[in-house]
């Protein structure tokens, strides 16, 4: 048996029912869950701060730039948004930049499962997948059924990926178990007619969540329900991807890993917009979890204006100058 | 490239000017020895001459002394509201020169730049704020009304921190109207001149600061001079020992800040990842060179292979190399001479049984380096449990009981500092009373605060550095 298997790969349910005994019940994953080691927030801050002062020059700028590009779910989730606005950000996601066609391409398109059908037509088959939004996103509040009919919707518009959010109020209430099975029940209805399955990104609005240690119990508890990534937020609140939660994520899956056995991704989203903030990001995974999560099958950024932002300091790499904002393209 | 390897990112060194050649800084002039004597500074990354540096014998030593005591008189007159003034007026030289500073210690000292830009300059800057504003407020400390100063303040500073060692000893005795002959240690001359540079542009009156870069003997006749009022010493204990038979009968004050061997002691219940950072910071921060270092790390048994494994895990990320890349996190050792005895004590583990291991890293072929190292299996007996090693080397020892872990982080000739971690509260107090050092960090480790003050137990030394306490050591109380 391999030593560490994929959450989204199928040998990952066996291993996840090993620890069936923590989920049994409401007592017996709350008594896990608060036996994780506890944050100290100033420790946790101060080693994200320290690593955000790595210096990545030349050769290595240029690797984390297109690192970030590549990992990029470019993201659209607007009351306005139209089939146009959709179509042109794909068209973007393919070419980022139409003047240098050997930029990567992006991971993902991200948007409402209303758009998902439309983003999977331009997309064809250049590669880049389509995630969808569901469970009545950003809030999360609405009846169970509701939910699961949103994400049944996205799956069966063609989402390669689902980004769910988590009950924060259940979560915040103690109600645990009732936050692990709802993230099941999601994941259930990822399941595809011909028992593929879309990947599954369990959003868990870390802002709301306030406390890293709840961040940290909400990073298990999503991982043990069949979490394939964990991602901080979902940009509309205030506080949304900081280096300090994400490396509570990064922890997360590294020591999920060396317990379980099974690999899960991880996705900052939100409020992301500079390349100097992505490489810091990069530092983090680089230098907490490894090259086993350097690549868009296990880290991804949410965001949409950084995109730009990278391409022009690709430009300016390549160059040697500047280029400005009307070198890149407005979608 | 295929990995993400970070492409070198050296600090410029052109930010710097470093002379062929330093005098002696006496009385706001540079100047000769009297016996022309010269000794070369190296840098210790790469073994390269930085400059050669003129060496005080006893006659300088008497002569800096007589120019400080003649500054006395009118430097301890003038209002403390206008000492505040020249302090300020240093502190400011020091921000906006710090970059240049910082690069000129990493390559004295060998220490990363990260270190230097981001711990020493700024708590070198902090320091004299802080003194600054205590300059017209001596009377509220807690010491009386009008609080006399003591005269002339002979200090002999060490290696580790060339030049946060000089703002610890000069701003206070400054501030409190005392003048100062102060002897950086041999093997880093550098911060020390350059701040007498900064003496002079910042119009400091003549004598007041006098600086004279020495080896031992400058030291010895500089604390056994008859007119110096009070000696200041951070060293080597063995030093502080001699230092305090030479004075003992007579008038001098005297504040020792000697060696540790500090206990770090996570419990079951701490902070896994972040009491992982803090032993790194603990003992590979200025490559362990600090007397203050968590040197001796006691871990609960029911947490030690976890904590052990995180640990190992942690090391291997380290970046050694350039103390001038700015990504480099353990730097060069400061000399041939140190780096023989971190060798010596390290072997000495090796012999008693306790087991060695170092991640896998490749050290710079010239300058003097030493692989961050831990030692596990470690007991009480062992030599590197109770000597201080002043290197990148960790003695991991471990306990089973609250108790346990007090008397076995008490059990030291040394009681500088020591560390907690647990996330409960109640432990924190409980434990932090018990322990006799002179700092406790809890869930943190080697963070610094010019209002903290800073000193030892036992064979540690005796008085405080910093804060309201720091003030005492310069006033005649």
């Amino acid at each position: 048996m391999p030593l560490t298997v994929p959450a989204h790969g199928p040998e990952a349910a066996a291993r996840l029912a090993s620890m069936s005994d923590v989920t049994a019940s409401d007592g017996s994953l709350r008594r896990f869950l608060h036996g994780l080691p506890g944050v100290d927030a100033v420790g946790l801050e101060g080693r994200a701060a320290t690593l955000g002062t790595r210096s990545i020059k030349t050769t290595a700028k240029a690797y984390a730039i297109d690192l970030a590009i590549s990992m990029i779910d470019l993201t659209t989730l607007e009351g306005a948004d139209t089939p146009g606005k959709v179509r042109a950000l794909c068209a973007k996601g393919v070419h980022p930049d139409p003047l240098d066609r050997s930029t990567p391409k992006v991971a993902a398109i991200c948007v409402y499962p209303d758009m998902v059908k439309v983003a999977k037509e331009s997309l064809g088959d250049s590669g880049v997948k389509v995630a969808s939004v569901a469970t009545a996103f950003p809030a999360g509040r609405a009846a169970l059924p509701v939910k699961l009919a949103d994400v049944a919707d996205a799956v069966a518009a063609g989402a390669d990926e689902v980004d769910m959010v988590i009950d924060r109020g259940a979560f915040l209430a103690g109600h645990y178990l009732k936050v692990y099975d709802e993230i099941r029940a999601v994941k259930e209805a990822c399941r595809r007619p011909d028992s593929t399955s879309a990947h599954l990104k369990v959003i868990f609005e870390t802002g709301e969540l306030s406390t890293y240690d709840n961040i940290r119990r909400a990073s298990w508890l999503g991982m043990l329900a069949g979490a394939d990534f964990i991602k901080t937020s979902t940009g509309k609140v205030a506080v949304n991807a900081t280096p300090p939660n994400t490396l509570i994520l990064l922890e997360a899956v590294r020591d999920f890993r060396e317990t379980v056995g099974v690999q899960v991704g991880v996705k900052p989203a939100g409020g992301i917009r500079t390349t100097k903030d992505a490489i810091k990001f990069l530092v983090l995974v680089n230098e907490t979890v490894g090259e086993d999560w350097l690549s868009n099958d296990w880290f991804r950024f949410g965001a949409s204006s950084l995109l730009n932002d990278l391409l022009m300091q690709r430009q300016k790499l390549s160059t040697g100058r500047y280029s400005g904002p009307d070198y890149v393209t407005v979608d | 490239m295929t990995t993400f390897d970070y492409a070198p990112a050296p600090e410029s060194r052109a930010v710097v000017d470093i002379a062929p050649s330093y005098g002696l800084f006496i009385d706001g002039e540079f100047t000769e020895a009297a016996d022309g004597k010269v000794f070369k500074t190296v840098s210790p990354s790469s073994e390269e001459v930085l400059s050669e540096v003129a060496q005080a014998g006893e006659a300088d030593v008497d002569r800096a002394v007589k120019a400080a005591r003649k500054a006395f008189t009118t430097w301890s007159a003038i209002p403390g509201a206008e000492r505040a003034k020249y302090l300020f007026r240093i502190a400011r030289i020091i921000q906006e020169r710090s970059r240049e500073l910082a690069v000129l210690e990493t390559l004295d000292n060998g220490k990363p730049i990260r270190e230097t830009r981001d711990a020493d300059l700024p708590l070198v800057a902090a320091h004299f704020f802080y003194y600054a504003g205590w300059a017209d407020k001596l009377d509220h400390a807690g010491y009386g009304a009008n609080p006399k100063p003591l005269g002339v303040a002979g200090q002999v500073i060490p290696w580790n921190f060339p030049l946060l060692m000089l703002a610890w000893k000069i701003a206070p005795a400054l501030a409190t109207g005392n003048t100062v002959v102060l002897k950086p240690a041999e093997t880093t001359p550098l911060s020390a001149l350059f701040f007498a540079d900064i003496c002079r542009q910042a119009g400091l009156p003549k004598g007041v600061v006098n600086i004279l870069p020495g080896y031992g003997d400058a030291g010895a006749a500089l604390v056994g001079h008859p007119d110096v009022n009070k000696v200041a010493f951070t060293g080597s204990t063995a030093v502080g020992k001699a230092i305090a038979r030479s004075i003992a009968g007579t008038h001098k004050k005297v504040t020792l800040e000697l060696g540790g061997k500090g206990a770090n002691i996570v419990f079951d219940d701490a902070p896994i990842d972040q009491a992982v950072e803090g032993i790194v910071n603990g003992i590979f921060f200025n490559q362990g060179q600090v007397c203050c270092a968590g040197s001796r790390l006691l871990l609960q048994e029911s947490v030690a292979d976890e904590v052990l494994d995180a640990l190992k895990r942690r090391l291997s990320t380290l970046r050694i190399g350039d103390p001038l890349d700015k990504n480099t996190d353990v730097g060069a050792i400061n000399s041939a001479e140190q780096l023989a005895r971190i060798t010596a004590l390290a072997d000495s583990g090796e012999a008693e049984g306790a087991e060695r291991w170092s991640p896998a890293c490749e050290l710079p072929s010239s300058g003097y380096w030493f692989a961050p190292t831990l030692f596990t299996g470690v007991t009480q007996a062992h030599r590197i449990a109770r000597e201080e090693i002043f290197g990148p080397v960790l003695s991991v020892l471990t306990f089973r009981t609250p108790a346990e872990a007090v008397e076995k982080a008490n059990n030291s000739q040394y009681g500088l500092s020591a560390g907690i971690w647990t996330e409960k509260g109640s432990r924190i107090l409980s434990v932090a009373n018990q322990l006799r050092a002179g700092v406790v960090w809890a869930n943190t480790f080697n963070k610094f605060d010019p209002t903290s003050p800073f000193g030892g137990y036992k064979e540690s030394g005796f008085g405080r550095e910093g804060g309201r306490h720091g003030l005492e050591a310069y006033l005649d109380v």
